[in-house]
């Protein structure tokens, strides 16, 4: 096994290196290549540096346990760095960068609906979760009702979440790299889904959390370093920082505005309700709560993520605020020179033109090179949550009622993984001229209104029954659906129709709801023995979540 | 088939003190989160012109923007706040608990 490792990572880096000799960038502009080298010598270091940390944890993997959780054996510190990774995607650099940068002030009320999910999180389900769950949030919905069948729901609405997150990651990712690197899109896409074969089939959870770990103290440091940079400009005045950005901006005096982007209340609380429940509902996050030791490290985990990101979603404030002078009345980022044109490489590049401004190529690379991994280990950690849901929850336990050895548990894992990965890279191929913003919308509003609701209903009500959750998970499921295809940005932009059926962009004030109030009247009226016995099983549960008694059992193997 | 171990756990009184105290502080927290978070979501939306206000004549820090990180802050601390509480106080009466019901019997 450690050979064929040995001969992948070296795939892997000539992938990279032979890339470079390939020809000139895309772009074809001359500085473009300079950095393109510096961005790519640090990736490449940082695929060296996490080939021989896969190398290390495939010696180290070797029951489910370990393949899925990492044997429980990550500290909260550790894991509050890697849920944060998980958390900050190449999408939060660039994307919430770019948007204090055009819309000012509405970026950071949406860093502040990214963010308010946490304390909830912790609060009312960090501690459940990891007394009742062993390796998927299916573990707990399905705790005491029929196992085949809500089992079978939750990986359907997980695969979904996964497959449309996935898609969103490897088309930005090849987009991005492209421009950064110089590479050519499909090269970009499939060194993408190479490198998260190995590091997850090979590697398994121990891998997937220390590349996650490593790559958000990167993006901690690298962030940290622009900002720094940045706010030395303006003698580290904030006042002086917003007095001038106010006064070149097109918005003006209304920079720090709500503005466009929140204009409707009912778009407004709907995506804050995505985003906020969608967080709770996310397989490749909610998985990371079983990777610690008991209830009190997945505690500190939140404790640590929260105060990571929290810390994080300031810097950027900052960041973008800055790149509003640093970037925005400098015409070298523009095309053709006019200030207030089109920016070189488009509205997502503000954070990489203000690290070259206030670093140098240097940093430039580094934080491109950050970029690349922030993809790649948050593509690995989907593709765990995928896989399990495959092995775990449909294969072990649906298909082999609970007969399959680990064994077997763990190899059909490892085709899951590959499987996703050979999917991820098609999709991603095929997917290449869509707009695809609209998918991490559609992933948040499945994840709020199908997984969400049954999940802490589970741990909250002792009225579910197996047929509520069954009818609540799946019409929140398409009714998430339903709303994201016939709204504008499917509907119009994606079809073509003139008209969108459904006003607004948003889902989840529409779709959970719906997903409650579904499970509540179905588990209501059913009168079945069943369902009785069901609602028996609460009182047992009840206690394991709440004292983690029979739950240490479950980590250790 | 009930588990005896839970039934004793149950059937201890410090267990329904234990899930009252740390339910009521973890419910407590969640209202202030949730209704901080709507209250200011309600207010981008429907009073715009208030969040934009200077704090001061002159001054460059919005009300919007010092209360949103003042709820960074504050929310943050509350999860420490919890995280103290329930890794202190409440593990330990849940570990007195659960000696309780398995002394002398399994695990």
């Amino acid at each position: 096994m450690s050979k064929t490792i040995k001969t992948l990572g070296l795939l892997a880096l000539t992938l990279c290196a032979g890339a470079v000799l390939a020809g000139p960038p895309v772009g074809g502009e001359l500085e473009k290549q300079a950095t393109n080298w510096h961005a790519i010598i640090m990736f490449c270091l940082f695929v060296a540096m996490t080939m021989g940390i896969t190398y290390w944890a495939a010696g180290r993997t070797k029951s489910t346990s370990d393949f899925y959780t990492a044997g429980g054996g990550i500290t909260g510190f550790q894991n509050g760095m890697a849920i944060a990774g998980d958390y900050m995607s190449a999408a939060t650099l660039l994307g919430l960068t770019a948007m204090i940068y055009g819309q000012g002030f509405d970026g950071y009320v949406y860093m502040m609906a990214f963010f308010a999910g946490w304390p909830l999180i912790l609060f009312l389900m960090a501690e459940r979760l990891r007394n009742l769950g062993k390796f998927t949030f299916s573990d707990i919905t399905a705790y005491r009702l029929d196992q085949g069948k809500v089992r079978t729901m939750a990986a359907v609405s997980s695969l979904t979440v996964v497959c449309f997150y996935l898609i969103a990651q490897m088309v930005g990712a090849g987009q991005l790299i492209k421009l950064l690197f110089g590479l050519e899109y499909n090269v970009a896409i499939v060194a993408v889904g190479l490198l998260m074969m190995v590091y997850v089939t090979f590697g398994g959870m121990v891998a997937t959390t220390w590349v996650q770990i490593i790559k958000a103290g990167m993006l901690l440091a690298g962030g940290t370093l622009v900002m720094v940079l940045a706010m030395s400009q303006f003698g580290f005045s904030f006042s002086t920082m917003i007095e001038r950005a106010t006064e070149v901006h097109k918005l003006g005096s209304k920079l720090m505005l709500p503005g466009s982007l929140l204009a409707d209340p009912v778009t407004a609380i709907s995506m804050a309700m995505g985003l906020m429940f969608g967080t709770a509902g996310l397989p490749h996050i909610l998985m990371r709560f079983f990777t610690v030791n008991d209830a009190k490290e997945a505690r500190k985990s939140v404790l640590y993520a929260s105060g990571i990101v929290a810390y994080f979603f300031n810097v950027i404030m900052l960041m973008g605020f800055a790149a509003i002078l640093i970037v925005g009345q400098n015409p070298e980022f523009f095309e053709g020179g006019t200030i207030g044109g089109k920016l070189i490489g488009g509205g997502n590049m503000v954070a990489m033109h203000l690290s070259k401004a206030v670093g140098g190529n240097m940093l430039l690379g580094f934080l491109a090179a950050v970029a690349f991994a922030t993809i790649l280990a948050v593509v690995s950690g989907l593709a765990l949550a995928g896989a399990s849901a495959i092995s775990h929850d449909l294969y072990a336990r649906v298909i082999k009622k609970g007969q399959a050895s680990e064994a077997d548990e763990i190899r059909v894992s490892k085709f899951a993984t590959i499987g996703l990965g050979l999917v991820a890279i098609v999709l991603g191929i095929l997917f290449e001229k869509q707009n695809v913003a609209f998918m991490v919308g559609l992933a948040f509003g499945i994840a709020a209104a199908a997984n969400f609701p049954v999940l802490i209903l589970s741990m909250y009500w002792k009225g579910l029954t197996t047929r509520g959750a069954l009818a609540g998970g799946y019409s929140g499921l398409f009714s998430a659906v339903f709303f994201v295809v016939a709204s504008k940005s499917v509907w119009v932009d994606v079809i073509g129709n003139p008209a969108p059926l459904f006003p607004y962009t948003q889902p989840a004030l529409f779709a959970m709801p719906i997903a409650f109030l579904v499970t509540f009247l179905v588990s209501k009226l059913d009168g079945s023995a069943k369902g009785k016995a069901e609602i028996e099983a609460f009182e047992d549960q009840y206690v394991r979540a709440q004292t983690g008694f029979g739950a240490a059992a479950a980590a250790q193997h | 088939m009930k588990n005896p171990i839970y039934e004793k756990i149950r059937n201890n009184p410090k267990f329904p003190q234990l899930v009252q105290k740390r339910s009521r502080f973890a419910w407590t927290l969640s209202a202030i989160t949730l209704v901080a978070f709507y209250g200011f979501v309600m207010l981008v939306a429907f009073q715009p012109a208030t969040v934009g206000l200077a704090l001061s004549e002159g001054s460059q820090y919005t009300f919007g923007l010092v209360l949103e990180l003042a709820m960074f802050i504050v929310f943050w601390l509350m999860t420490w706040l919890y995280v103290r509480r329930a890794n202190g106080e409440f593990d330990a009466l849940t570990q007195e608990i659960v000696r309780e019901a398995t002394r002398g019997g399994q695990k």
